[in-house]
């Protein structure tokens, strides 16, 4: 078995290498080479060197960004794990409808990015009507309107992966706690949370780098307003890119640091969660 | 064994998702195919269309041609807004456009080395004048097939019901002439809009990038174009504002006498414009002969379409027609191979001069277009009749120097100043600091 497996292994590997090579690598190559040209198109980029890059230090609405996006990370990464690993727990314990539950909580994330922000968009200003207000009376109204959208999108997935670390916990470890005379709080501390470590890695890991990525549903619910003050990072790349002639390589500059930028938290983040990871 | 499983089943999650942020991405409007494959060895023409209100017809328009010629014909139309993202993309692509349009000197800046001389062209020998071509040199560049008009669009029925009422002050179509009568005639409604049963003077104020354009790009016009005229220019790389408060004027005007609050103008979109309007809920609606087709058949019948111009307190105003011009050029790709670039060429002739092209354009459309070939097809669009009647009075028609605005960014800043001095998070300054500082930052921007 071991042998056979050794020996095809490229002819399984092969379509999924051939297929990541031409929808990311190449792509991926073909980015950071433009983010050090002029281009109109991507087919015929002149090389001008680290200008794209002089040009993305001096802007203030990318900084503004940066700043946006991650504080709106970190309150999002916390919510959604805190509230699908709640839910989670919940949904472990056995009760009536368990099952419906979990497909109720789920199915957000059926839906496109862009139908969800519209969605939502008329959904939140149909209560802010009464306040006479929008979405885009302040950034501050984007910033929760987009928590709240993220949060009925993913806390469902992130549940389903919770779910599956909980019930992968021998139950002789959670009897051997209550024979002990622990309490549920010291249950949870000490036996639940360390066995579902590698769970809370993906979860982490997932919820980061969507909260980094966030385009749809920004684009969707606020589109930035007011003043592009709630434009996330993704968006402002998207707006350098097309909003002026000649700046596409700027755009494409941006996309470049902020690729670094996120590959640089997720392995932070991976490796420091790992570490806490216990062995069964 | 158990971790084994969760990793798969995380793996397996991780798959999906893909799939769903897959399908997250926003769709542009499907590649409406007609035509058959069986064209052979010929030419084919890909037309990128930029006018979302004729989308259908263009469809029909290249199916006629397929079925009569036999060469394919592919229309594509991007969505509101997205114009050049999505020609970007297009052109980049093995299979580009072979026909695209630029909106003007701006846009051809960007896309002249993409586009196919049309001097010896048999469109370019219809034109009346050069005045609707761009050129580059002696090379001809872009043509522009439509001309268009926009200004107040009005409900002759429900302002003639506020001419006879005993409290108006404005007792006539032809008094209402200038900003102030406007105003006395707007404030007026607004306030005894029960009476007239309406909801509001104007139709909301949209600023949904569907309708927002309207503000940041066509009302924007007129200061500009006042100041291009007392300067004597035609384009600038620094803009003075000198009638910035006019540009308030009218804004207050629109936002304070409207179908909603001021506050609420971010959630209104250009559909909402447009059925306030068709369904008699407003008096006043600015936009332009392209709303023909999304007004007709409503509630407001075609006689009772007017159209006003927009007037912002300008001395001598009385005299001010209607904003005319065209941002709507064909150009033909340069790149594309010899035999697509004479199949477009052959479909543009045929689109001027063949009698289907021509009832399409002037009567489905409701186009007028600058070329010799339209003697007889002159639309029935009551809105584009308005406009004759002002040229015929001798009323001197607005051009549009909107086509000289720096860049796209200019105007989303310039929209979203306008937003929050309505909404009241902003003040009047940050509209003109989008305006003036911003236009020389933009273009210093888009043409280092």
């Amino acid at each position: 078995m071991q042998k056979a497996i050794k020996k095809y292994f490229p002819v399984f590997v092969l379509p999924t290498m051939i297929a990541f090579a031409i929808g990311f690598i190449a792509p991926f190559l073909l980015g950071i080479y433009l983010s050090f040209c002029k281009f109109t198109t991507v087919t015929d980029a002149e090389f001008i060197g680290l200008g794209n890059y002089v040009k993305t230090l001096g802007d203030p609405e990318f900084i503004h960004s940066l700043w946006y996006t991650a504080l709106y990370t970190v309150v999002t990464v916390l919510l959604i794990n805190v509230l699908a690993f709640a839910v989670a727990m919940l949904l472990t314990k056995g009760i009536k409808g368990t099952n419906i539950f979990r497909t109720v909580f789920f199915m957000p994330n059926l839906i496109g990015g862009i139908v969800l922000g519209y969605v939502w968009q008329l959904l939140l200003n149909g209560i802010l009507a009464y306040f006479d207000r929008t979405l885009t009376y302040s950034e501050v109204y984007g910033f929760w309107g987009l928590v709240i959208l993220v949060l009925w999108q993913q806390v469902g997935y992130m549940m389903i992966i919770y779910i599956s670390g909980i019930q992968n916990i021998p139950g002789e470890l959670i009897e051997a706690a209550k024979i002990d005379g622990a309490s549920s709080w010291q249950i949870l501390k000490n036996v639940t949370i360390p066995m579902v470590m590698p769970s809370i890695t993906i979860c982490t890991f997932l919820t980061l780098t969507n909260g980094f990525k966030l385009f749809d549903q920004n684009l969707a619910l606020t589109n930035g307003a007011p003043s592009k003050m709630s434009e996330l990072l993704a968006l402002n790349i998207y707006n350098t890119f097309y909003g002026r002639a000649g700046w596409e390589g700027v755009g494409q500059a941006k996309a470049v640091e902020f690729f670094v930028l996120v590959a640089i938290i997720a392995l932070i983040q991976n490796k420091l969660t790992r570490s806490k990871e216990v062995q069964q | 064994m158990k971790r084994k499983r969760l990793l798969a089943l995380v793996l397996a999650a991780a798959m999906a998702g893909s799939l769903v942020t897959g399908c997250g991405s926003s769709g542009s409007d499907g590649k409406e195919g007609s035509g058959s494959s069986s064209s052979g060895g010929t030419g084919k023409v890909y037309y990128l269309n930029f006018k979302p209100e004729q989308a259908d017809q263009w469809v029909e328009l290249a199916k006629t041609y397929t079925d009569e010629t036999g060469v394919q014909v592919d229309v594509q139309t991007a969505a509101s807004g997205t114009y050049e993202s999505q020609l970007k993309s297009e052109m980049a692509k093995d299979e580009a456009p072979t026909l695209f349009q630029v909106n003007g000197p701006v846009g051809l800046a960007t896309w002249k080395d993409y586009c196919y001389d049309l001097a010896g062209s048999d469109v370019y020998k219809d034109v009346q004048s050069d005045d609707y071509v761009l050129k580059d040199g002696d090379q001809v560049l872009g043509i522009a097939y439509v001309i268009e008009t926009y200004g107040l669009i009005y409900n002759k029925a429900l302002l003639n019901d506020y001419f006879d009422a005993d409290w108006s002050t404005i007792k006539s179509i032809d008094d209402l002439n200038n900003f102030n009568a406007l105003k006395a005639a707007a404030e007026e409604i607004q306030a005894h809009k029960d009476d007239l049963g309406v909801e509001g003077a104007f139709t909301s104020a949209g600023m949904d990038s569907s309708s927002d354009w309207r503000f940041k790009t066509h009302l924007a016009n007129l200061p500009i174009y006042y100041e291009y005229k007392d300067r004597g220019i035609t384009s600038t790389d620094a803009i003075e504002g000198t009638y910035l408060d006019n540009y308030k004027q009218i804004w207050d005007l629109y936002i304070n006498n409207a179908t909603c609050e001021p506050s609420m103008i971010s959630s209104k979109t250009g559909d909402d414009a447009t059925s306030e309007f068709a369904l008699g809920e407003a008096v006043f609606y600015q936009n332009g002969t392209w709303a023909y087709n999304d007004i007709k058949d409503n509630e407001v019948a075609d006689d009772d379409l007017g159209m006003l111009p927009i007037y912002i307190g300008v001395d001598g105003e009385e005299e001010q027609g209607l904003c005319t011009g065209s941002e709507n050029y064909w150009c033909v790709n340069k790149n594309a191979s010899e035999e697509d670039i004479q199949a477009t060429l052959d479909f543009l002739k045929w689109v001027v001069e063949s009698d289907e092209g021509r009832d399409m354009l002037a009567n489905q459309m409701g186009f007028v277009t600058p070329f010799t070939t339209f003697a007889d097809y002159l639309p029935s669009n009551p809105l584009v009749q308005a406009n004759e009647e002002y040229t015929e009075a001798g009323k001197i028609p607005v051009s549009w120097n909107f086509t000289t605005m720096p860049s796209e960014n200019w105007k989303n800043n310039l929209g979203s100043a306008l937003l929050e001095y309505a909404q009241g998070t902003g003040d009047w300054n940050g509209v003109v600091t989008a305006f003036v500082d911003g236009w020389a930052k933009e273009y210093a921007a888009a043409n280092e």
